[in-house]
């Protein structure tokens, strides 16, 4: 019992240091990229929420903002980017190309990157203020600070699977 | 603007040239496939012609005009620096018998564009060094840009599976 209780208090401290933390790599392919570039610059400073640190390797990140649209052909390179990311990873998709293909309907563009990977945060706009963007900081902030993004939840169930099956 | 490129190419090669017309300034020819190649050599080696720029080479697709004699229509821009002169080459192609002669011989620039014309609406170029598709990738089946091409059919590839998150 007194285990049990030690675990999920430094749990949320872990995740506590995670959510003022994120190490984002930017996977940037459209024009949103002016809006990531003035939601990173001092002006609007997502330093503020601790996550002013691009890093160009998905191995020293663990946030990754898709930030524009997701052609088909490209598809398979989002998801290599996206296994090779530090666990645990979050995801947030920037702008509507990225959340559900946006206005392209057709042949070349996947309709949302979650018909590749999970994604926690959606933020929508074409393309998004910067405020949205801190707004959608924010709410993973706040789901990772309670544990409910989804690799989180999936490492918990994974934990207990194990536990149980080790019972 | 050029009607002296429209007269002289008339006078050379006569009924070679299907029809010519001249609209908001801008000069065409229609011509066979046949006969495009012997055509475009002309005015890119002729010194009064001098065409030495390839501007754009596509494709029209013409399904469901009011006036459609044949489905596809390939299209070439050519321009001359030096004589500051333009024109426009149509080449009317029936649906089953996409074929035409490169024209990537006469100018290398427009080795990419009939490939990208390839990609997108099926047609061949006889002769070409590297017929293959230039943007899209192997696993894709038809052409995107035909309009008989549904919107939503993609082919993908990667998907997740979904789970119950």
């Amino acid at each position: 019992m007194g285990l049990e209780i030690t675990t999920t208090k430094l749990e949320d401290l872990a995740n506590w240091g995670r959510k003022f933390s994120f190490f984002t790599y930017p996977f940037i392919t459209a024009c949103c990229g002016m809006e990531f570039m003035s939601v990173a610059a001092p002006k609007y400073d997502i330093a503020r929420f601790g996550a002013e640190f691009p890093r160009f390797s998905p191995r020293q990140s663990d946030l990754m903002m898709v930030v524009g649209t997701i052609t088909e052909k490209q598809g398979p390179a989002l998801k290599r980017v996206y296994d090779q990311l530090a666990e645990p990873k979050f995801v947030i998709a920037f702008g509507v190309c990225a959340s559900t293909g946006g206005f392209y309907q057709n042949y070349s563009v996947v309709p949302g990157i979650d018909q590749i990977i999970p994604v926690d945060v959606y933020i929508p706009g074409c393309p998004p203020r910067p405020e949205q963007v801190l707004d959608g900081v924010m709410l993973l902030q706040k789901k990772v600070a309670e544990g409910r993004s989804i690799n989180q939840v999936r490492a918990r169930r994974e934990a207990l699977e194990r536990q149980s099956e080790g019972v | 603007m050029s009607q002296a490129v429209l007269d002289a190419l008339k006078s050379k090669f006569g009924d070679a040239i299907l029809s010519a017309e001249s609209k908001h300034r801008d000069e065409s020819i229609t011509v066979a496939p046949a006969k495009l190649v012997e055509v475009c050599t002309f005015l890119r080696d002729d010194d009064k012609m001098a065409f030495d720029s390839p501007v754009f080479l596509t494709c029209t697709d013409r399904l469901g005009l009011p006036d459609e004699t044949h489905r596809f229509e390939v299209v070439v821009q050519l321009r001359s620096v030096s004589k500051r002169h333009r024109i426009r080459i149509k080449v009317p192609l029936e649906e089953g018998k996409l074929k035409v002669p490169t024209l990537s011989g006469l100018w290398a620039g427009f080795n990419w564009l009939e490939r990208e014309t390839y990609d997108m609406y099926g047609v061949e170029f006889e002769g070409h060094p590297d017929m293959r598709r230039i943007y899209l990738y192997e696993e894709f089946e038809g052409f995107p840009l035909r309009k008989d091409f549904p919107k939503d059919r993609r082919f993908p590839l990667a998907r997740r599976e979904w789970t119950d998150e």
